[in-house]
């Protein structure tokens, strides 16, 4: 009976695919939330394993800093032609020009947090009842407290102290009305679990992700892409180099890495070498200790 | 290499104490899922904090108030990859008041790591951890006797823990114990064999974990497959198509198994096991798949689709185990919301058979209360019968949460005796 086990990656497979038919079952109105990241492509791309032979049955919502990689809007345009899918857009910059979030200012202002009125807005107007995120819990501390269904209350908060037990698969996504879920079926994957599936599966992933030259600065001990929305500092140059990058974030924030890894294969054998987290070249986490922790208490993703 | 890698869950249950968080820390730093970034940090809490060189366990704290009490209040998960197996770790606290987070680590856990002080021996703790695992039919328990640098890596005292433990679990529901001393701190016997205990002729801790046998964990012989939705795509191609799409819970499906869809009762063939890559020969717990039945009959979400000549029981009143896992107490004769696999129904708690001492294993037997954190068997009544297994026999069909109407709450936690 020894051949009757899955691999850790169709089990990971497995799973998501379960939690993904369970928001569907359970909810009235769920989006994926979608960055361009690889993390949410791979949801997109299990919720199609999901739902075949039938399509896709979540919008796509994309919460626009207006701080892109054009390539990142691309791809996201592509995505939404080739599955069919709804996309709803959220846009900071409106937020910004009706005057409902202030820009930030000061040497390392991003639009980051301002994401959070955006999204919580989206989810509002969109009455959206269950975002599903390509969240994961290796990612970072706060993270790795989450659940696969995630209550928020009707100000979209999360309280990580007083958190739904989960006990086997059993999800519950009861909720009162102005009050929504997150759901994270990709809890339990790490970064070198995604990109494992992806190269298996071949999953095509924005361009950015592969090594490219690209003008860039060197800033917070990372590589910086030069932009329209990019002021250079004193003292700092712009430089061309071969880089990729490593999460897909805002253009202002997310430093690049020098690499030649420029196809699927050589990307998994960086990432399994690598020294520094996912997420250590992403300025906005490094602000405190529990700056993840805080945004999500105010419903960041 | 990758391929044929499985996927190992275990628990850890522990105080601050008993080096639950150095251990955990060590297996991550021995096993490099560490990365520098990360212990750069712990290393400047550490210094902070006056701690001589880097303190492993800070590696685990996660919310800002687990950093500032330096304990655990909830589940977290980590993660670490061998060149043989994947492992996610549930790390929950250990004290008695978080008795509903080691409840719920252990629910879906192959292994728990169980800790003892060495200076110690088995204490209550040991006794409630062991106690939550056999409960929650965890299939291998690890007794890890800890701190042995600080008893002089005596053999005598590791035998005497061993026996001790023997003693006390052999009135519990465990079936697959092992043993091994060590030192996380230093890390004996965790990563690496000791060479200090050269007389314990065992594996290390994580030799013990990749190879650990557990392809027969999930039961393969009971067929259960729970219905989560009805795919109906009414597009080209797929006019027609009706797949019932779930995880199987337990057991193997083919094409051509002659099934029952309960609890209308109806029977059919299956017809095919469809993935987004294609038809099956055979599907096995615990995939996600469609089903197709040859017969067009009415299916929807809570039924439950078992071969015709092995079936579930249908229960309309059971007893059960039950973890009360909320601050507002059990309200007897009360109604609840019940759910089993996929299928939801309305319940009440009949009766409050007998409670749990958790540390002495005792029965209380006169007091029908039931708070955040107890243990108790009761009987619980359902509007519509269950399809149900033992808990014992079936972790997923054996299983039920209750929910509160009121607070929408996942209020306890059920296994079905």
């Amino acid at each position: 009976m020894s051949k009757y086990y899955l691999n850790y990656l169709d089990e990971l497979e497995s799973e998501a695919i379960y939690i993904l038919r369970e928001v569907w079952a359970q909810f009235e109105n769920p989006v994926i939330l979608f960055s361009g990241g690889k993390d949410s492509i791979l949801v997109t791309h299990l919720a199609k394993k999901a739902f075949y032979p039938s399509k896709i049955p979540f919008s796509l919502m994309h919460v626009d800093t207006g701080h892109n990689f054009p390539e990142t809007i691309q791809f996201r345009d592509d995505l939404v032609k080739e599955f069919g899918v709804q996309l709803l857009v959220g846009s900071v910059q409106e937020a910004i020009d009706e005057g409902r979030v202030a820009e930030e200012r000061g040497k390392n202002a991003t639009r980051n947090v301002l994401q959070i009125t955006t999204l919580l807005d989206a989810i509002e107007k969109n009455k959206v009842d269950c975002a599903i995120g390509g969240g994961r819990r290796d990612e970072e501390k706060a993270r790795a407290k989450e659940r696969f269904f995630s209550h928020r209350d009707d100000f979209g908060q999360w309280d990580p102290k007083n958190q739904r037990p989960e006990l086997w698969n059993i999800l519950n996504g009861k909720h009162f009305e102005g009050e929504h879920f997150r759901a994270f079926p990709i809890s339990n994957w790490t970064e070198m679990d995604v990109w494992n599936y992806i190269l298996r599966e071949n999953i095509e992933v924005p361009s950015l992700y592969l090594a490219h030259d690209r003008d860039v600065v060197w800033r917070s001990d990372s590589w910086i892409p030069v932009s329209d929305h990019l002021k250079l500092e004193e003292g700092e140059k712009i430089e061309n180099k071969k880089v990729r990058f490593r999460t897909l974030g805002d253009i202002t924030i997310t430093g690049g890495l020098e690499s030649e890894a420029d196809t699927l294969e050589k990307i998994v054998a960086e990432v399994a070498a690598m020294k520094q987290t996912e997420r250590g070249n992403r300025t906005d986490d490094k602000r405190s200790e529990s700056a993840m922790e805080d945004r999500k208490r105010q419903g960041y993703f | 290499m990758i391929d044929n890698n499985q996927l190992l869950r275990f628990t850890t249950a522990g105080s601050v104490d008993d080096g639950k968080s150095t251990l955990i820390g060590r297996l991550l730093y021995d096993s490099k899922a560490i990365f520098e970034d990360q212990l750069d940090a712990v290393a400047a809490t550490s210094k902070r904090k006056g701690h001589d060189g880097v303190d492993l366990a800070l590696f685990t704290d996660g919310l800002r108030d687990e950093r500032e009490q330096g304990i655990t209040i909830d589940v977290a998960y980590r993660y670490f990859t061998t060149p043989k197996r994947k492992f996610i770790i549930a790390d929950t606290p250990g004290h008695i008041q978080y008795t509903r987070n080691m409840v719920t680590g252990a629910s879906t856990a192959n292994a728990a790591l169980i800790l003892i002080d060495a200076r110690h021996g088995v204490i209550e703790q040991t006794k409630r951890h062991t106690f939550i695992a056999s409960l929650l039919q965890i299939p291998h328990v690890i007794v890890c006797v800890n701190k042995m640098d600080l008893v002089d890596y005596s053999e005598t005292v590791y035998t005497d823990i061993v026996s001790q433990f023997e003693e006390f679990s052999s009135k519990l529901d465990v079936k697959d114990v092992r043993f091994l001393p060590m030192s996380a701190l230093d890390g004996d016997n965790v990563v690496n064999r000791s060479q200090n205990m050269k007389w314990f002729k065992g594996a290390a801790l994580l030799h013990t974990l990749e190879t650990i046998h557990i392809g027969s964990d999930l039961n393969k012989i009971d067929a259960r497959f729970p219905v989560q939705t009805v795919l109906r795509p009414q597009r080209e191609g797929f006019i027609d198509y009706r797949g019932y799409a779930g995880r199987l819970a337990s057991g193997i499906l083919r094409p051509g198994d002659e099934v029952t869809v309960l609890p209308s009762g109806f029977n059919s063939k299956i017809k095919t096991l469809d993935t987004e890559k294609g038809s099956l020969k055979e599907a096995y717990a615990p995939m996600s798949i469609s089903i197709t039945l040859e017969n067009d009959i009415d299916v929807s979400r809570g039924d439950m689709i078992v071969k015709v000549n092995n079936q579930p029981k249908p229960l309309q009143e059971f007893d059960a185990m039950l973890c009360w896992l909320h601050n507002d107490a059990a309200k007897p004769r009360a109604k609840y919301t019940i759910v089993h696999t996929s299928n939801e129904q309305k319940a009440m708690l009949k009766n409050v058979v007998y409670k749990i001492d958790i540390n002495s294993f005792s029965r209380i037997e006169d007091d029908t209360s039931l708070n955040m954190n107890e243990i108790a068997r009761v009987t619980v009544k359902t509007t519509r019968p269950l399809m149900v297994d033992e808990y014992r026999e079936n972790r997923v069909t054996g299983s039920f949460i209750l929910i509160d109407e009121a607070t929408h709450e996942t209020v306890a936690a059920g296994m079905i005796v």
